[in-house]
């Protein structure tokens, strides 16, 4: 197997898994506070810093390349937020707009380059699609440590980051400072975003933040199984887009990866349990074939009339199965009853209705009577 | 024993403003300890504004919130929040025992996690508000009295002096309102505040013992007998239409 013996293939299939595994983690995140966007928005701001650090430094040397695009990255969360906050301009718009003027500053950066005559600028562009073969093996060391510190950081943040996600008012008002959890967390993603530009490129990165977690919550009922489902998501379509860019000729990198994703989240859509689209057809057609319960209502009410002195008084379930035809499954429509507060079971298993459920019955007996 | 005369919360000198536009104009106010206080008023009064100034969830213009005499910013563990729960992502992977416990997270401080005494306080809490069966419910899967019923839950889990409740009573089914009320009597004979913002003037009466009555300027506080008066809700919801009136007469 190639994935053993190719030195080359090796690197990358370890880089892109890695890169992977820490964008699912993140990107889970990302998908629940509905900041999807983020991520986009952050990649194509990198862009210009690209250009400048090559501008200012005039090497293509990969430190001051990526900590330039780690500089203009945070730039623009950082122009999001300043938007969002002192002019109605909503949160989506923010964001298109940071994505689209720093993107369109970083390519007219990389056209004035490209017009240079020297020739060190070759290359640059790379950075728009990415060129994962040419990872090296230092880039995976420092992708091991930041996929590393990422899964640590949640680990030792774990409440803190669950309290941001679902209610950060919530944790604001028991005074824990939900502020620098998320200025951290956005350090993280633009930390892990400009680590994959050389890989996946400006374009398509943020489908490697956004898909395995928007896979991943298709199958997931808590956070900690999606986190590691989302990250097991971006590991195999990392390695598989590394072995089959390798195995077919000519096909990228990057968007084989992409790709992958892609038709995880696609599977994902279709045919989770609950959420998948296969699954609630299914289900629907079961539901509409759910005991109507109506009917076991109007029974529980005729039977409770017949005791008008103690209007509680309970009856088996074997009476009310009796009272209604053999093929009603009437022990669940009495549970749905009585989850709406209009049944009561006493504690001998008996049943009556409530006087909610009186009054509800007694409704429908008058307006039916009417007609 | 002193205690009993500092208030709960003091406002003081309140305003509060979105771009610009004042929501909350010089409020002073005071809701005495161990009251049962509804905050009343039309829409777009500043009801939930209040009572996020007084969470310090939103920077006042000006003025100062204090609770039990000290400053708001170091009121901490002793007061708790149940916010709007439109306001909530409720399509979100984790149960109802999870989300009550994240009421324990405050007294846990940075980095510690959960454990057996949160994980007991979160059961308690969710037995008062009668929802102990639906501990592993998905919370996507509940209803809009059940999602309310949680966040009070989350509340009592916080363990809190003060109960700061923002519209609970929206929209629920009978028996959570039922649920809802027993829990404040229950929460009202341990001695404990609670703010209600309400929007039902006809249960004021039965619910509660002090009234704020809010339309951007406090127009009347105190307790219910006296405060809530038809003359006081009038200048709150129609207190335009009186301004109006009255000059047609001066004009006359």
């Amino acid at each position: 197997m190639d994935l053993f013996t190719d030195w080359t293939l090796r690197v990358v299939a370890l880089g892109s898994g890695l890169l992977g595994a820490v964008s699912g983690m993140l990107g889970s995140f990302a998908v629940l506070r509905r900041q999807s966007l983020l991520g986009d928005a952050v990649s194509h701001a990198a862009l210009p810093g690209i250009a400048l650090a090559f501008l200012i430094t005039g090497t293509k040397a990969t430190v001051p390349i990526l900590l330039g695009a780690a500089a203009t990255g945070w730039i623009g969360t950082v122009v999001v937020r300043l938007i969002v906050r002192r002019s109605r301009v909503p949160y989506d718009a923010a964001l298109g707009l940071v994505l689209s003027v720093f993107f369109g500053l970083g390519l007219v950066l990389l056209t004035i380059i490209q017009k240079r005559p020297d020739a060190a600028q070759a290359g640059l562009e790379t950075f728009l699609f990415g060129q994962a073969a040419a990872l090296l093996r230092s880039d995976v060391v420092v992708m091991a440590i930041v996929a590393g510190g990422v899964a640590v950081i949640l680990l030792v943040l774990w409440k803190e980051m669950k309290l941001l996600a679902f209610d950060r008012s919530f944790g604001e008002s028991m005074g824990l400072s939900m502020g620098r959890i998320d200025s951290l967390m956005t350090v993280l993603l633009v930390l892990t975003i400009v680590l994959g530009l050389q890989m996946v490129g400006v374009v398509l990165m943020s489908a490697m933040i956004v898909a395995p977690g928007a896979a991943a919550r298709q199958w997931s009922k808590g956070l900690g199984s999606m986190v590691i489902l989302a990250s097991l998501f971006g590991i195999v379509a990392g390695v598989s887009g590394a072995v089959l860019s390798s195995v077919v000729r000519g096909l990228p990198t990057g968007p084989t990866i992409v790709l992958v994703l892609s038709a995880i989240v696609g599977l994902s859509l279709l045919f989770a349990p609950q959420r998948g689209l296969v699954w609630r057809r299914v289900h629907l057609g079961r539901l509409r074939r759910r005991p109507r319960q109506e009917p076991v209502l109007m029974h529980l009410l005729a039977l409770s009339l017949q005791h008008p002195e103690d209007p509680d008084h309970g009856h088996d379930l074997s009476v009310l199965r009796t009272m209604s035809p053999a093929d009603v499954n009437v022990a669940m429509a009495l549970e749905a009853l009585a989850e709406r507060g209009l049944a009561q079971r006493d504690s001998s298993g008996r049943w009556a209705p409530s006087e909610l459920g009186r009054r509800d019955a007694q409704k429908t007996l008058s307006r039916e009577g009417r007609l | 024993m002193t205690q009993a005369q500092i208030p709960a919360v003091e406002v003081e000198d309140l305003t509060v403003a979105y771009t610009g536009q004042p929501v909350l104009w010089d409020l002073d106010l005071a809701v005495p300890a161990g009251s049962r206080t509804a905050i009343v008023g039309p829409n777009g009064a500043g009801k939930s504004t209040l009572v996020k100034a007084v969470m310090g969830l939103v920077d006042p213009v000006a003025g100062a919130v204090r609770i039990f005499g000290r400053p708001g910013g170091e009121a901490g563990g002793t007061i708790a929040y149940v916010p709007q729960r439109a306001t909530l992502e409720w399509d979100f992977p984790t149960d109802v025992l999870d989300v009550v416990t994240m009421g324990t997270y405050g007294r846990l401080g940075w980095f510690r996690r959960p454990g057996p005494a949160e994980r007991a306080a979160a059961e308690e809490a969710l037995e008062q508000v009668e929802m102990s069966a639906f501990a592993e419910r998905p919370i996507s899967q509940l209803s809009g009295g059940q999602q309310q019923r949680i966040l009070l839950a989350r509340a009592l889990a916080q363990k809190a002096e003060i109960y700061m409740l923002d519209e609970p009573f929206q929209g629920v089914d009978a028996p959570t309102e039922r649920s809802i009320v027993r829990v404040l009597d229950d929460l009202a004979a341990l001695g404990k505040t609670v703010v209600v913002v309400h929007h039902d003037l006809q249960t004021v009466v039965e619910y509660f013992n002090h009234v704020v009555l809010l339309n951007v300027r406090i127009i009347g506080a105190g307790p219910v007998e006296t405060t809530f008066s038809e003359e006081n809700l009038r200048l709150t919801f129609g207190g335009r239409l009186g301004v109006l009136a009255s000059r047609a007469a001066q004009e006359f």
